[in-house]
């Protein structure tokens, strides 16, 4: 395994590593245009309620699926509901969807991974076979047995996928963990006397943190990406709150008779996962040192 | 003039032409669901019934008007108690596998559906408690007490006779190769991708018959089943209310709609456990409140533009059945919030089950909306399937969106959801005096009589409300332009008498 | 190399057993009452009591458990309740339409990926380098369901040149086989497109920077030389073995676009068993993609050890 992800070598003298990636960042125009896009969807889902022009719950029945229009810029949906209020409050549930879920898993992962790689032994074998174990269950299906056990409704699905996405993070702590438990600078922290619990903290949590935020910014995408198809098989967000998956799946009966159902919660869901994509894509190339 | 050479290789030219031209004629039905085991005794899906329908005939069938028509069987007499039928039976008739039909193979197949284990159709016949064998072709089914609904059973899965010699070798694997005596053979069935089956030769009304081969494609998506008949992919399928507007302005396709013979409506937790204490399970003005502030038609209107029926009974406005005297309600939002006051509960807060289905939870939606304006604060639980029938069963619900598929006979509609006691009261509404008079519509058969009884059921139950009836589906099919003769019936079944694809 | 084989083969079978026990736990453990589901509308509690006898379905877990386990030792999967067929024919059935799916997806996923990959890492930083990225991004921010449907809605219903769903065996006719195959196989490809693009990029960056590259290029040969001959033949294997683990995320993919073009493979018949409470299909079917998916892994980590040894360890 190659060393930690922080090679010292091509450093400035006196530069620390974060803001030396942080300027690779700022180089790489791609992921600074996914920052940004993230950034204000961020914005539009805290200023929901300032934002959305209408209650996202509010139905009419003589609006129903009517198009653009003054009084409804996006159109309304299939109970008549303004199309760009649920637009906008989606964008919170689809961005917790995201959040919460990798949230979910990096708490829970990255705890068993500092355990399992800096144990070893015994306990370290078992985890990783419990992993393995989940790994070789394709994802969706894991997440979607784990969402019908738990109950439709969107907090049971950020918590499947959370639960689904637990093993990669896993995995990823411990090879870390594995990569720098025999550096010198481990060693002699050990020989100082330091307490297993402070080095793990303070120097082996630290060379961690890299690897796990950009496969944190990729997970993002790819739960979002996963709540939107549980929602097409009924297992996510259930109506009458907006998620852009759960707009999708409605829409998806009226794509002839009403396209603006279903263009604009699918352009959402793209530009915010691709966002996403790139960012961590960004910044992977960022930390990596034999990059750029 | 012509010499007989000529004519002899004219004609012979001329019937190869005719032969090449009425070549192999498939028709590509689309399915909503894969259907489960094919056996007419084990079988527990609606679908599976649509495919049925045509490799296995009944003794009976219905027509437009849900009338009884002969179908394996040709006359049918009671005995003077109501509680012996003896059936005629018509002759030449084989099954596909040359066997011939006769009264030992009916003897054969009632006696399977009754005590075959796993038997899904027991309870439909269960008033029969013997078939005696007269001669070949006459049967005495005998009946342990008198029992109307009984042809309309037989004119469903109950009814179908098979080949006792194949069932005998097959046992419990007859479904994955059915021998009946329908208008088409089973050739191949692919799980989850197609089911196909083949003209049978033999059959007794083989001139109805005008396709050589039928397949059906069992395709769950509704947008891409439709998209399949835009495409030719399929010539015939049921479709969404919501997707006739396409239909309709895609001139390579047409439309054919019937009333069906199911409803949907809100079963209500009426003593089924701790929920049904809460004021909607306990006090009926709460149910009426309920109901009244439901615009059924507006409901209509919403979710399905128009295409379905209003209703408030077991049975639709045009169901003979139907009673006239109790017709839907109009909106009253203040009626409704008089006798919520009334009942010491303005604004109570319901919990309603619904499947996680699109159009179930559009519906529970345009509910929760409306009532709101009497007080109503309705919350939508979402539940799946398999976690919902369970939820029902056990009382865990206070209100549950749900619907029936229906039955040829109003008692199939009734007596099963609000006697005391049954399999699928779910709420466990009981009254005697309802019971007795359900009782009592089995046992006599001309309408007129039959209607005095539902009559007094339907004071009690449109006034207890266990269940609020809200509407009854039609059955919407979009067929290819290319294809004639299809007429939808109000069970749903797609029957293969008279199509052709041109 | 033995030992190191033996090793990662031992390794098997706690895995699998840990798979057995995930997958049983994950279905038994779903709420609903299974014979409740399967036992049809009219409910007869006849049927239920059958359905639950037979199926042992009132029995406590771990017996449930060691009787499954039982039957998979001596090759028996069980039987699907809803259409009373066994599970091992059900998987027989459908392996080869979800095999030939998913290699038909992984050409697809190449025939970007690593094109994209080359250029990405030839000129890399550059607006090139981003213009592939974006290219082998786009199938991975778009969720497949709608894909689908959108691609159905224009091959099939608007231009007519593709079947909207359903599947032909190759045994049939292969030209409608590809035809079936082709939309669904595009949609999952492009979803694992970047991984490869991905891979082959910091193969090739790799390898473009080391020593025996340099002196091709001291050499005169033609950059293309360079990258096509010498860069590429020994960037392919990671490339490849790495391909080889995305079988998992292929199968995840396969879920829902089975399902949207009626694809009769494991993805459909898993999904609808799991609604449907058909316990011993999902068990079965999940617990032989992992058996693949552990032996795949296996491979690819036999394929790279033999090419860089000191992973041997």
């Amino acid at each position: 395994m190659t060393a930690g992800i922080f090679d010292t070598t091509s450093m400035g003298a006196g530069e620390r590593p974060w803001r030396l990636a942080l300027r690779r960042l700022a180089r790489r125009r791609m992921a600074l245009v996914g920052l940004a896009v993230v950034v204000f969807f961020i914005a539009v889902a805290v200023a929901a309620p300032l934002l959305a022009p209408y209650d996202p719950l509010a139905t009419d029945w003589r609006a129903v699926r009517k198009p653009p229009s003054f009084l409804h810029l996006f159109g309304t949906d299939e109970l008549g509901r303004d199309v760009l209020a649920r637009l906008i409050w989606g964008a919170r549930s689809s961005l917790m969807a995201g959040l919460v879920s990798v949230s979910i898993a990096v708490g829970v992962s990255v705890p068993l991974g500092l355990v399992s790689g800096y144990l070893g032994g015994a306990v370290d074998g078992l985890l990783m076979r419990v992993i393995d174990a989940m790994l070789a269950i394709p994802f969706l299906i894991l997440a979607i047995a784990l969402a019908a056990f738990l109950g439709p409704n969107l907090i049971n699905a950020m918590i499947a996928i959370g639960i689904a996405q637990t093993p990669i993070f896993t995995r990823l702590t411990r090879g870390q963990v594995l990569a720098v438990k025999h550096e010198d600078y481990i060693e002699a922290a050990r020989a100082v006397g330091n307490s297993h619990r402070r080095i793990v903290l303070r120097h082996i949590l630290p060379n961690v943190l890299a690897p796990i935020l950009v496969q944190a910014t990729l997970a993002i995408a790819a739960a979002i990406i996963a709540e939107a198809a549980l929602s097409f098989l009924g297992l996510g967000q259930q109506p009458p709150a907006p998620s852009w998956g759960s707009m999708l799946n409605s829409a998806a009966h009226f794509i002839a008779q009403a396209p603006w159902m279903a263009v604009w919660p699918g352009l959402a869901i793209f530009s915010l996962v691709l966002s996403f994509n790139l960012l961590g894509d960004g910044l992977r190339d960022a930390l990596d040192p034999r990059r750029g | 003039m012509f010499s007989r050479r000529t004519l002899i290789a004219v004609s012979l030219v001329g019937s190869m032409l005719i032969a090449g031209s009425a070549a192999a004629q498939t028709l590509r039905i689309g399915l909503a669901e894969d259907p489960d085991v094919l056996d007419p005794t084990l079988s527990r899906t609606f679908v599976s019934g649509i495919v049925r329908t045509a490799l296995c005939d009944k003794l009976f069938d219905i027509g437009l008007e849900l009338e009884i028509v002969p179908q394996l069987a040709t006359k049918w007499e009671w005995t003077a108690d109501k509680q012996g039928l003896v059936i005629s039976l018509r002759s030449n008739v084989k099954f596909h596998d040359g066997e011939p039909f006769d009264a030992a193979a009916v003897k054969y197949s009632i006696e399977r559906h009754l005590t075959m284990p796993g038997s899904t159709r027991k309870r439909d016949i269960s008033a029969i408690s013997g078939v005696e064998i007269i001669d070949d072709h006459t049967a005495k089914l005998q009946l342990s007490a008198a029992f109307a609904p009984l042809l309309a059973q037989l004119a469903g899965p109950a009814g179908t006779i098979i080949s006792p010699k194949a069932a005998r070798a097959a046992g419990e694997n007859f479904g994955s190769h059915p021998v009946c005596a329908g208008p088409f053979k089973f050739v191949e069935r692919v799980a989850q991708d197609r089911i196909v089956v083949e003209r049978f030769a033999d059959y007794w009304d083989n001139d109805k018959i005008k396709i050589d081969r039928i397949v059906y494609l069992p395709i769950p998506d509704s947008t891409v089943r439709l998209a399949n008949l835009q495409s030719g992919g399929l010539d015939l399928t049921q479709v969404a209310a919501t997707d006739l507007d396409t239909v309709r302005k895609d001139p390579g396709l047409k439309l054919a709609a019937v009333n069906g013979i199911g409803y949907s409506g809100i079963s209500i937790n009426v003593a089924n456990g701790e929920r049904s204490t809460l004021p909607l399970g306990r006090d009926a003005r709460v149910r009426q409140a309920l109901e009244l502030s439901i615009d059924r038609e507006a409901l209509n209107q919403v979710v399905f533009n128009g295409e379905n029926q209003p209703g408030n009974q077991w049975v639709s406005p045009t169901n003979p059945y139907y009673l006239k005297e109790f017709p839907i309600p109009a909106r009253d939002v203040a009626t409704a919030k008089a006798l919520l006051a009334a009942a010491s509960a303005p604004n109570p807060v319901i919990t309603m089950t619904a499947t996680n289905n699109p159009v179930v939870l559009q519906t529970a939606q345009v509910i929760q909306a409306m009532a709101k304006e009497s007080g109503f604060d309705i919350r939508i639980q979402a539940a799946e399937f398999a976690s919902a029938l369970q939820l029902a069963a056990k009382g865990d619900f206070e209100a549950f969106l749900l619907g029936w598929t229906g039955r040829i006979d109003p008692d199939g509609n009734i007596y099963n959801l609000v006697t005391c006691n049954s399999p699928f009261n779910d709420g466990h509404y009981c009254n005697p005096e309802v019971d007795r008079e359900l009782d009592a519509a089995r046992m006599v058969d001309a309408r007129a009589e039959r209607l005095v009884h539902y009559r007094i059921v339907a004071e009690h139950i449109l006034k207890d409300l266990p269940i609020v009836y809200l509407y009854h589906g039609k059955w919407l099919y979009a067929a290819s332009a290319r294809l004639s003769g299809f007429v939808p019936y109000p069970d749903g079944l797609i029957r293969p008498q008279g199509l052709q694809m041109k | 190399m033995a030992t190191f084989l033996l090793r990662r083969l031992a390794l098997v079978l706690p895995t699998l057993f840990f798979v057995s026990v995930l997958v049983f736990g994950l279905q038994q453990l779903l709420p609903g009452d299974a014979a409740l589901a399967l036992a049809g509308e009219e409910r007869d509690p006849a049927v239920v009591a059958f359905l639950r006898q037979k199926y042992h379905l009132d029995d406590p877990l771990p017996t449930r458990y060691l009787l499954w386990v039982k039957g998979v030792l001596a090759g028996d999967l069980g039987e699907s309740i809803r259409i009373k067929r066994p599970v091992r024919d059900l998987v027989l059935e459908k392996l080869p339409v979800t095999a030939e799916l998913a290699a038909l997806a992984i050409v697809i996923a190449l025939s970007i990926g690593l094109p994209m990959g080359i250029l990405a890492a030839v000129k890399n930083d550059s607006a090139v380098d981003y213009a592939a990225t974006m290219v082998a991004l786009w199938g991975r921010s778009i969720p497949n369901f709608w894909l689908g449907i959108l691609l159905i809605l224009l091959f099939s219903v608007e231009w007519g040149l593709l079947p909207a769903s359903g599947f032909v065996s190759p045994a049939e006719s292969l030209s409608r086989n590809l035809a079936t195959l082709i939309m669904p196989a595009f949609v999952l490809g492009n979803a694992i497109a970047a991984v490869m693009m991905r891979h082959t990029r910091s193969a090739l960056l790799e390898v473009l920077s080391s020593d025996y590259v340099r002196t091709a290029r001291a050499k005169g040969l033609s950059e293309t030389r360079v990258v096509l001959h010498h860069a590429l033949r020994n960037a392919l294997v990671p490339v490849i073995t790495l391909g080889a683990l995305e079988f998992g995320e292929l199968l995840s993919g396969a879920v829902l676009t089975e399902q949207v073009f009626t694809i009769p493979g494991f993805g459909k018949l898993i999904v609808d068993a799991v609604f449907n409470r058909d316990y011993a299909v999902v068990q079965g079917v999940v617990l032989c993609t992992a058996l693949a998916f552990i032996l795949l892994n296996l491979l690819a980590d036999v394929a790279y050890a033999l090419v860089n040894p000191r992973l041997r360890g």
